[in-house]
């Protein structure tokens, strides 16, 4: 055990597992959302992550874009973004509306066990993601260099970078948007209304369907923007890019409590810093093994996870 | 109608057995008349022509097949014919071909495979069979320690490219401050500890990552790699993860320069990590750069094939040119060649080869090549690192 190295390098592992961690949370969303008015898990959405990945690198791709291009002028690079957002969230709202239509939407009406539900969202994720997989003939995708990475300011040996304060705080503004839509917007109260009680909201007049698909489309909103940074920090996407991170999304939101908007976005920050603390500590080879125990053991005192679970419940 | 199916595919089946039955007849018979010259015989290419990986075979077929006309030129006459059988480098195709293979009596000799996945899969076979192999590129280690009788291969195997690696460190790069790592694959791990071990104090950390496609952040390797104050990264592992790891070393303005192994030098490393971050990346390599290979090789080759010799071309055509030499000196039944190729001692274009018992290139024989990633992410020659076994 590296002490001594963790203790040195503690500024910047922190800084650098913030942003990683701020991806996961972003993305960690839409397993929250789902869960909190269906009480399932969408196993599909790490291939509506997955589709956002390749949108934005794709409509780069139209102008002429590759990972050996020079970066733009600052005012094309916020063009290129914006567009590059645009492009995966429309795809992956898109993806995940599919999803719930083609893998969830009948069931639901054929009133199928839970079971089922999980076993139709493992499909659609496996068909996407191998799809993919076959038309990219496993080949990996790289990401133009739009953002070159900068110091905007060095504490000690941390260098804090305009990508990690980009990606930082934009996670921070999707969650302080999306927390106010869901508590404030009349949408959110019938998101809120249906996950407490979908029968008692039925009878109010809340359209059930609607509701679910608007969660999903929330989901996919953000998971395409968790999308473009991932493709922005790690420079590179794959058929199973979705797949890898998903499961790390999946344990921040259960980590912050599965259901809880506000918990997933602790869970997604706190998974990323603490993996980037194991590796530090342990070796790198167990990142993945130190982060799952750290799970047990705060599901072992706190098993609704850190916040518990309410969309909704708790501030009803 | 699952009868007339199961009755006509064991109908065919029937045909098949006496075709295939007659056609050993007659080839028998082809052996004998076939007395003056030693004409009438096949070599065999095996490995990779279409699918994923089938750049590198398709280098190993253009030289292999050129070996062979050029020799049938000389002789005035179709002599010896090519066979190819195409592997698509997978070892789950590779034994089902092999089949084929063995069951052509007239192959006296096989260059390839050239992957070690499919040398597993299919080199039994071929033991089996009696017919001798030379893989010019297969070089997992443990290859040759299955006590297959026909096993030869041209190239020096993975043990030879750590001391290597570790020589090029020291000595060219002049690294005071060395940062191992590996992706905890026999592959990459192997590497890594012999570079470890030969560096030794020079070796400021180290790190173990994941395996390609397991781990896309390397946030922390990174952070070490730049705490350590190291000029130099060795990874252990292949071109995917390197490509990534180059890229964020570069993104978290780390100015050092990665080394690695044949499992790096691919252009996917210089695609993932992108051109400017890739360039002066150091592979080493148990093979000769094509362009260096002697003789009138390198311009008959890009005349007949359109092309500039590939990686491993050149060793592809000495391996023909040995089978070429036993047949002329009577070898012409596949047994004879292998005890031939136990005795060679052949001076090629790319090198000099003399096999040990177990059918590895003999140890003073071994060349191991430095090579750069360029600005267009080409892998440019760059020097002859000398290995003392």
């Amino acid at each position: 055990m590296d002490f001594s190295g963790l203790i040195q390098d503690f500024g910047p592992l922190t800084i650098t597992g913030l942003a990683q961690g701020a991806i996961i949370a972003l993305f960690a969303l839409g397993y929250t959302l789902v869960y909190g008015v269906l009480r399932l898990i969408n196993f599909a959405h790490s291939e509506v992550f997955l589709l956002g990945s390749y949108a934005c690198l794709v409509v780069w791709g139209f102008f002429g874009l590759d990972q050996n291009s020079a970066t733009p002028s600052v005012i094309a690079v916020i063009g290129f973004l914006l567009l590059g957002l645009v492009a995966a969230i429309v795809v992956s709202g898109l993806t995940a509306l599919g999803v719930e239509l083609v893998a969830y939407r009948p069931l639901r009406r054929r009133n199928a066990p839970p079971l089922a539900f999980l076993i139709t969202a493992i499909g659609a994720s496996l068909f996407i993601s191998e799809t993919v997989g076959v038309i990219t003939q496993r080949n990996i995708k790289a990401v133009p260099p739009l953002i070159r990475p900068a110091d905007v300011f060095v504490i000690g040996n941390m260098h804090v970078t305009n990508l990690q304060i980009l990606i930082i705080v934009l996670a921070l503004v999707m969650m302080f948007v999306l927390d106010r839509f869901i508590n404030r917007s009349r949408l959110g109260r019938g998101i809120r209304a249906v996950a407490q009680n979908p029968d008692s909201a039925a009878l109010m007049g809340v359209n059930k369907s609607r509701v679910i698909a608007l969660v999903f489309l929330i989901g996919g909103l953000m998971a395409g923007i968790a999308a473009v940074m991932y493709d922005l920090k790690i420079g590179v996407t794959r058929f199973d890019a979705g797949f890898l991170l998903g499961i790390e999304a999946f344990t921040a939101a259960v980590l912050g409590g599965i259901g809880n908007l506000r918990g997933a976005l602790l869970g997604g920050l706190l998974l990323g810093v603490l993996q980037n603390y194991a590796a530090g500590l342990f070796g790198t080879q167990w990142l993945h093994a130190a982060s799952f125990v750290l799970l047990v053991l705060i599901l072992l005192v706190r098993p609704t996870g850190l916040l518990g679970e309410s969309l909704g419940r708790a501030r009803a | 109608m699952r009868q007339v199916f199961a009755r006509a595919i064991s109908g065919l089946a029937v045909i098949g057995l006496v075709a295939g039955a007659a056609a050993c007849n007659s080839s028998s018979g082809d052996d004998d008349s076939a007395s003056g010259g030693n004409c009438g015989y096949k070599l065999a290419y095996f490995g990779a022509l279409t699918g994923s990986s089938a750049n590198l075979g398709v280098n190993i077929e253009q030289g292999f097949e050129l070996a062979i006309n050029q020799y049938n030129e000389k002789k005035g006459s179709d002599c010896i014919t090519v066979a190819k059988f195409d592997s698509q480098g997978e070892p789950a195709v590779a034994p089902g071909v092999a089949r084929q293979l063995v069951a052509d009596k007239k192959i006296l000799g096989i260059v390839g495979p050239p992957f070690s996945g499919e040398s597993e899969a299919a080199d039994p076979i071929f033991e089996e069979a009696g017919i001798p192999t030379i893989s010019p590129s297969a070089t997992r280690v443990s290859l040759a320690a299955n006590g297959w009788k026909t096993f030869h291969r041209a190239v020096a195997n993975d043990d030879s490219q750590g001391p290597a690696a570790a020589a090029y460190i020291k000595d060219t790069l002049k690294a005071a401050k060395v940062f191992v790592a590996d992706d905890q694959s026999a592959y990459g791990a192997g590497l890594a500890d012999i570079v470890k071990k030969t560096l030794g104090s020079a070796v400021v950390n180290s790190d173990k990552t994941e395996a390609d496609g397991k781990q896309t952040d390397f946030s922390a390797v990174v952070q070490k790699v730049v705490s350590s104050g190291a000029t130099v990264m060795f990874y252990g592992g292949y071109y995917q993860n390197a490509g990534l790891i180059r890229k964020q070393l570069t993104a978290a303005g780390w100015k050092g320069t990665l080394v690695g192994g044949d499992g790096m030098k691919d252009a996917g490393l210089a695609k993932a990590a992108g051109n400017a971050a890739a360039v002066g990346t150091i592979v080493t390599c148990p093979c000769s750069p094509p362009e260096k290979a002697g003789g009138t090789f390198v311009t008959d080759y890009k005349a007949k094939w359109g092309v500039d010799a590939g990686t491993y071309s050149d060793v592809a055509f000495d391996a023909a040119n040995i089978y070429l030499q036993g047949i002329d000196a009577g070898n012409t039944t596949a047994e004879k060649m292998n005890t031939f190729l136990s005795t060679v001692n052949y001076q090629g274009i790319a090198n000099t080869y003399k096999f040990t018992e177990t059918g590895e290139l003999d140890p003073s024989l071994i060349k191991v090549w430095t090579f750069k990633f360029d600005a267009t992410g080409n892998q440019v020659a760059d020097q002859e690192v000398k290995v003392t076994p």
